[in-house]
């Protein structure tokens, strides 16, 4: 690890300015990524700003929406009775990520900034514009069996890697967030990442020293009837290969609303419009979850290694608006 | 070293303006030492304290055999900061007996042969520690099939334990004993508090 400065901030806009003002300097609160990374030098910032002390840890529960703190653990989030009452799929997403112990650390802010898994971006002799601007992408023609079918752009092709965000990005979610000159700002979760096209370098409209402080989670009439299904190489503890993330509004047997989220499969976290488009106005059966299916994945681009994602990621939107239409069906009778 | 007071270890690098004096709370005693920022509280554990319980497997998140309790919540000590854990119990593999006393996770795993080589054991033992601690409030997993009904400790099915344990690999394959462990001591607590409640279920 190259060395740096340790910092404890007093307050939040002591933060910003501390980061704001250095160039190399950054947040760091869960560390499961920042760490990870710095230890392998694909990260080597010369200053760490501890925003953990911060008061950003609360759940606070309204009628109509939930706001979490930026420093709100993983986990803790994940087993908050109103989440899992009101936003059954962001429960089931973050259950669905790593590790009980990583859940602990990792935080509500850092989940929503983690770097991707990319193999050619965490090794330092291999060429990444994400890593190294301009210096290429070794991943387009290299093992790209992770690399996502969504999203990408000559430059890169690497997948977001965060089940909790796939979430978010099929409800209504705000992130709030505080700058340097003490304003804050108020940024649609679906605005707030950026495709690679030929800056994948830049990952979030974050500018520098902006820092995340709270997530607002507004209750939508699909987000109680949802679900994540996950699609992985192993059982537990390993990122998605494909997940959907779908919340349906019904109105007998026909959908009045739908929400669809897609990971494992796009370079940022996928809210597939088309797919809800698909379903929308339609009879909850399977023909009309294949059709959401095929619209959801008819701009992908596959690379030598990973065209299976296509029709894996298929059968796990597919799977996914089946097993919540059991679980509806099995509540409603 | 002498145990029960306040420990002060000196800096071994002559460049000591690139240290920092942190004050650590492991095992219920304070140390006083000089660190690198860069250190992760594993290597402290290790290295500064001589509490090689934990181990250092991957050293990058991914096996578990790191494992410790920072107040009482199971994390990865190769993934934290030693410099940022300030004001946080930290508890280890060597802090879990009470004297000669092993908690009953660690006779579990003895009598259940919940181990080969030991490798992975102490991270373990505290992961399956803190499923208890966990488990006790009910909260639910991947595997729970509904996240607002989740099961209590002696509830936990073979699948809810492997799942849960999941954070731990295990190179050598225990899984089946280290399963069987988990229960053994989940039974153990469960059994004392509430014979007469568990012969009711099913």
């Amino acid at each position: 690890m190259k060395p740096f400065r340790y910092v404890q901030s007093s307050g939040v806009q002591d933060a910003t300015r501390h980061v704001g003002g250095q160039a190399e300097s950054v947040f760091f609160a869960g560390g499961t990524t920042l760490i990870d990374l710095m230890k392998i030098h694909v990260l080597q910032p010369s200053e760490l700003v501890d925003v953990n002390q911060l008061p950003l840890s609360s759940i606070e529960v309204s009628d109509k929406s939930i706001r979490v703190g930026a420093n709100v653990r993983n986990s803790e989030l994940a087993w908050h009775v109103a989440i899992r009452e009101r936003f059954p799929v962001l429960s089931e997403a973050l259950l669905a990520g790593a590790s009980t112990q990583i859940r602990n650390m990792a935080t509500t802010a850092g989940n929503i900034m983690q770097k991707t898994r990319c193999p050619y971006y965490r090794d330092i002799a291999s060429a990444c514009n994400k890593r190294v601007p301009g210096s290429g992408c070794d991943a387009i023609e290299g093992y790209n069996k992770g690399q996502a079918v969504l999203g990408t752009s000559d430059h890169c092709i690497a997948t977001f890697p965060s089940d909790m965000c796939t979430a978010l990005a099929m409800l209504d979610v705000t992130v709030i967030t505080a700058r340097p000159d003490g304003s804050t700002r108020k940024i649609a979760f679906t605005d707030f990442h950026l495709l690679p096209g030929k800056t994948p370098e830049r990952e979030t409209v974050l500018e520098h020293g902006e820092m995340i402080s709270h997530v607002e989670l507004a209750d939508t009439p699909s987000s109680r009837n949802s679900h994540y299904l996950k699609v992985r190489d192993r059982a537990s503890y390993e990122f998605a290969l494909a997940s959907a993330a779908v919340g349906l509004e019904l109105d007998g047997k026909t959908i009045k609303n739908a929400r669809v989220g897609l990971g494992g499969i796009a370079t940022k976290p996928w809210r597939s419009v088309e797919a809800e488009r698909a379903l929308i106005g339609k009879p909850a059966n399977t023909d009309t979850y294949k059709a959401a299916a095929e619209a959801a994945l008819a701009s992908a681009k596959t690379y030598e290694h990973n065209a299976f994602k296509v029709p894996l990621a298929k059968r796990t939107l597919i799977e996914a608006l089946e097993e919540l239409m059991a679980q509806h069906q099995a509540k409603t009778k | 070293m002498s145990p029960n007071h306040v420990q002060e270890i000196p800096t071994e690098s002559a460049s000591s303006s690139d240290k920092l004096n942190v004050e650590l709370k492991v095992n219920r005693k304070t140390h006083k030492i000089q660190i690198d920022p860069r250190s992760t509280l594993l290597d402290v554990l290790r290295e500064q304290l001589n509490l090689t319980g934990a181990k250092k497997g991957c050293d990058q998140g991914q096996c578990g055999a790191c494992t410790v309790l920072a107040d009482g919540k199971r994390v990865l000590s190769c993934l934290s900061l030693a410099v940022a854990q300030q004001g946080t119990e930290i508890t280890t593999i060597e802090g879990l007996a009470d004297g000669e006393q092993l908690h009953p996770m660690q006779s579990a795993f003895m009598e259940c042969d919940g181990f080969q080589c030991g490798y992975c054991t102490p991270g373990q033992i505290i992961s399956a520690v803190a499923l208890m601690n966990e488990s006790a409030d009910a909260v639910p997993s991947h595997v729970t099939p509904d996240v607002l009904h989740a099961p209590g400790l002696a509830d936990l099915s073979d699948e809810e334990i492997r799942e849960r344990m999941s954070g731990n690999i295990c190179r050598c394959g225990a899984y089946p004993n280290i399963v069987d462990a988990v229960k053994h001591a989940r039974d153990a607590q469960s059994g004392n508090a509430a014979k007469t409640g568990k012969a009711g279920k099913k």
